[in-house]
């Protein structure tokens, strides 16, 4: 990147050419993220445990949310196969919680082992392509559920409890499972963060963008979609674990369940594929409407998977597509703009706007007319 | 002797599921669209003759006769209207919008028809059946629907290499432009395309709704699974392969139940798996052209 900066600033001439990785200073964002999370960690002090199981639920679905945007929204990998890692899991920290474990130490054990169990997983479903690849996926959640199922110290087809938090306060429990869950939600997003702001983010910017092209110049495309699909197990892997502390038990046709690649996916799709924001919008979205919708049975899935449907056809940016297209805000900058004569990138570009419209999130340094 | 009434078993049950994956192999092969709601779809099948029997007080047996062109005109509906919308954007756009049409049908069924089972009565033709020897019974309704599958396939393979329409499908698939040039509304064949998948999705609907019963979930936990298996243990793009497929799936689930009756899936998906390692490209592939 500092040689392309390099090449601009000659072209530029004797002009002063500066870069920065937000259009506005970012101080801002960082020191409201410390805040807001700082907020979300005292807040068992502040509200009852019904509105904390609710942000338990908050917080496990945006770290799925977060994953899948990882694997479909830069890695161009569709998988309906993810909750696999979230059933997995979630039986690896009720096998070690059966061995003496304490279910928040077995955690992230579990997110590494799923994290593992993905290398091998990658290594059967990248043989096919696209659709046959997620497919492929799906089956081998579905495999992995009958097989979970064959062992009768697991509970078998029925599912068994989780032991090892019958000691905590009810209260404690779900305060204890409420700083897991923020924790891990953070983790994720500083990892998603990080990823895509380093070297591997401008691997999957060419990825998506353009796979031959991104082969053609050097990309290891193979191995850098290998990581992420394990990184997205591990985070699965996380939630999953999250999940069963939260609930206390585990059923395989609930844990290995489609729907959660399904939500993970609508909100996905509807905050905005192929940015860090979406999920998070997404979320918020999601459990708006299954509040509200809650009463209606299976409509609150119908009404997402239909928003989807629509978002992905008509609207391919989704929620925060829209807001950015109008503000320019980026929470999580992880592109570059080119300033130069230290005059701001131009508000409203003709060209530029109708490029940016075509291709999602791709930060073009802004230049004078 | 079981174990040969296990693999005859498993060949019958072999027709059905490659009466399921014909459509996804044939969706696959002239649009390059991979219909996640596939599964789904067979379930609708299933439901719209309930339906209709209902109404109308036809045999199970001849629901066909309505179900299918109802399905087809769906097919051709739903390709000229949602499936071409995203076909126009990416492919990722497809998988999205048949990932979502798969979730919104299948919660959709489950709304308006709850979670009950239902089935196609079709009275003492289910468990009529003759005998091999003293060991091998073969019921009649895996026979016919195998016979029907073969009757599918044939009747798809003739239609696509030796018709018009058929040559016509054939060119928009290689090369949609070309096919534009020479003045053909792409759009429209492939809409023909669907509709011709659809119709084999509704037979296999009303199969699979005759030999056991279905409920709102079972699109996507299984029939959606087992096709696909189908094509890619026999070898994508190709139609036999798929009758291949559906059969060396369905002896490796009869081989299973031999086993472990709870078994008999996972027996499915493991070979399944093993083709994946071993030969990629299918039984029948030539090249790994995924």
């Amino acid at each position: 990147m500092r040689s392309a900066t390099e090449t601009q600033a000659r072209h530029a001439g004797e002009r002063p050419v500066r870069v920065t990785r937000s259009r506005r200073p970012v101080a801002w964002t960082g020191l409201g993220a410390i805040v807001a999370i700082g907020i979300f960690a005292y807040l068992p002090y502040l509200v009852y445990s019904s509105t904390t199981d609710l942000f338990i639920n908050v917080f496990i679905l945006l770290s799925m949310a977060s994953m899948w945007n990882l694997l479909a929204g830069y890695a161009g990998l569709v998988s309906v196969g993810q909750q696999a890692f979230v059933g997995l899991g979630a039986y690896f920290v009720l096998i070690l919680a059966q061995h003496g474990t304490n279910p928040f130490v077995a955690l992230p054990v579990a997110a590494i082992a799923c994290g593992v169990v993905a290398l091998p997983v990658w290594w059967l479903v990248a043989r096919l392509r696209s659709g046959y690849f997620a497919i492929a996926t799906w089956v081998v959640a579905s495999a992995f559920e009958l097989f979970i199922q064959r062992f009768p110290s697991l509970g078998g087809g029925t599912g068994a409890p989780l032991p090892g938090l019958s000691g905590l306060s009810p209260t404690l429990l779900t305060a204890d499972t409420y700083w897991a869950a923020l924790a891990v939600t953070v983790v994720a997003l500083a990892v998603v963060y990080l990823l895509l702001r380093g070297r591997l983010g401008l691997v999957f910017t060419a990825i998506r963008d353009d796979e031959t092209a991104a082969r053609s110049v050097g990309s290891h495309v193979g191995r850098a979609r290998s990581f992420i699909f394990m990184v997205a197990g591990a985070g699965c892997g996380a939630a999953g674990a999250l999940l069963v502390i939260s609930q206390l038990s585990v059923q395989p046709s609930s844990a290995f369940s489609v729907q959660w690649t399904a939500e993970m996916a609508f909100v996905t799709i509807i905050g905005g594929i192929g940015t860090i924001e979406g999920p998070i919008l997404g979320t918020i979205v999601f459990f708006a409407l299954q509040q509200n919708l809650s009463h209606y049975g299976a409509w609150y899935l119908i009404t997402l998977g239909l928003v989807a449907i629509s978002i992905a056809l008509w609207a391919r940016r989704g929620l925060w597509g829209f807001i950015d297209e109008r503000l320019h805000i980026r929470l999580f900058p992880v592109g570059y703009w080119l300033w130069i004569d230290s005059q701001p990138p131009a508000r409203r570009l003709p060209g530029l706007r109708r490029r940016v419209r075509d291709e999602p999130d791709q930060e073009e340094p802004p230049r004078k007319p | 002797m079981s174990w040969v009434n296990a693999v005859i078993q498993g060949i019958l049950t072999g027709g059905l599921y490659a009466l399921f994956a014909c459509g996804l192999s044939l969706m696959f092969g002239v649009m390059k669209v991979v219909n996640l709601a596939h599964g789904d779809l067979a379930v609708v099948a299933g439901y719209v003759a309930v339906g209709i029997i209902a109404v109308t007080h036809i045999p199970a047996v001849w629901s066909f006769v309505l179900v299918v062109p109802v399905m087809a005109v769906l097919g051709y509906v739903l390709q000229r209207t949602l499936i071409q919308a995203a076909l126009g954007r990416s492919v990722l756009t497809t998988l999205l919008v048949t990932f979502g049409l798969s979730v919104v049908i299948e919660n959709g069924l489950l709304q308006f028809f709850s979670a009950n089972s239902h089935s196609l009565q079709i009275g003492s033709l289910v468990s009529d059946s003759f005998s091999l020897g003293s060991q091998i019974t073969i019921a009649y309704l895996p026979l016919v629907i195998f016979v029907v599958a073969v009757i599918v396939l044939l009747g798809l393979q003739f239609f696509l290499s030796s018709s018009k329409y058929g040559r016509l499908i054939r060119a928009v698939a290689d090369d949609r432009e070309a096919a534009q040039l020479s003045g053909t509304d792409y759009r429209h064949v492939f809409g023909i395309a669907a509709a011709i998948a659809f119709a084999t999705v509704a037979l296999a609907g009303i199969a699979f709704g005759m030999v056991s019963a279905f409920d709102p979930s079972i699109g996507t936990d299984q029939l959606l699974l087992f096709a696909f298996a189908s094509v890619v243990i026999g070898g994508l793009g190709s139609l036999w392969g798929t009758l291949l497929g559906g059969t060396v799936l369905g002896i490796a689930q009869q081989i299973g139940a031999q086993i472990n009756q709870s078994d008999q899936i996972l027996a499915g998906y493991v070979v399944f798996l093993a083709v994946l390692v071993i030969r990629p490209q299918g039984l029948t592939g030539q090249r790994a052209e995924l």
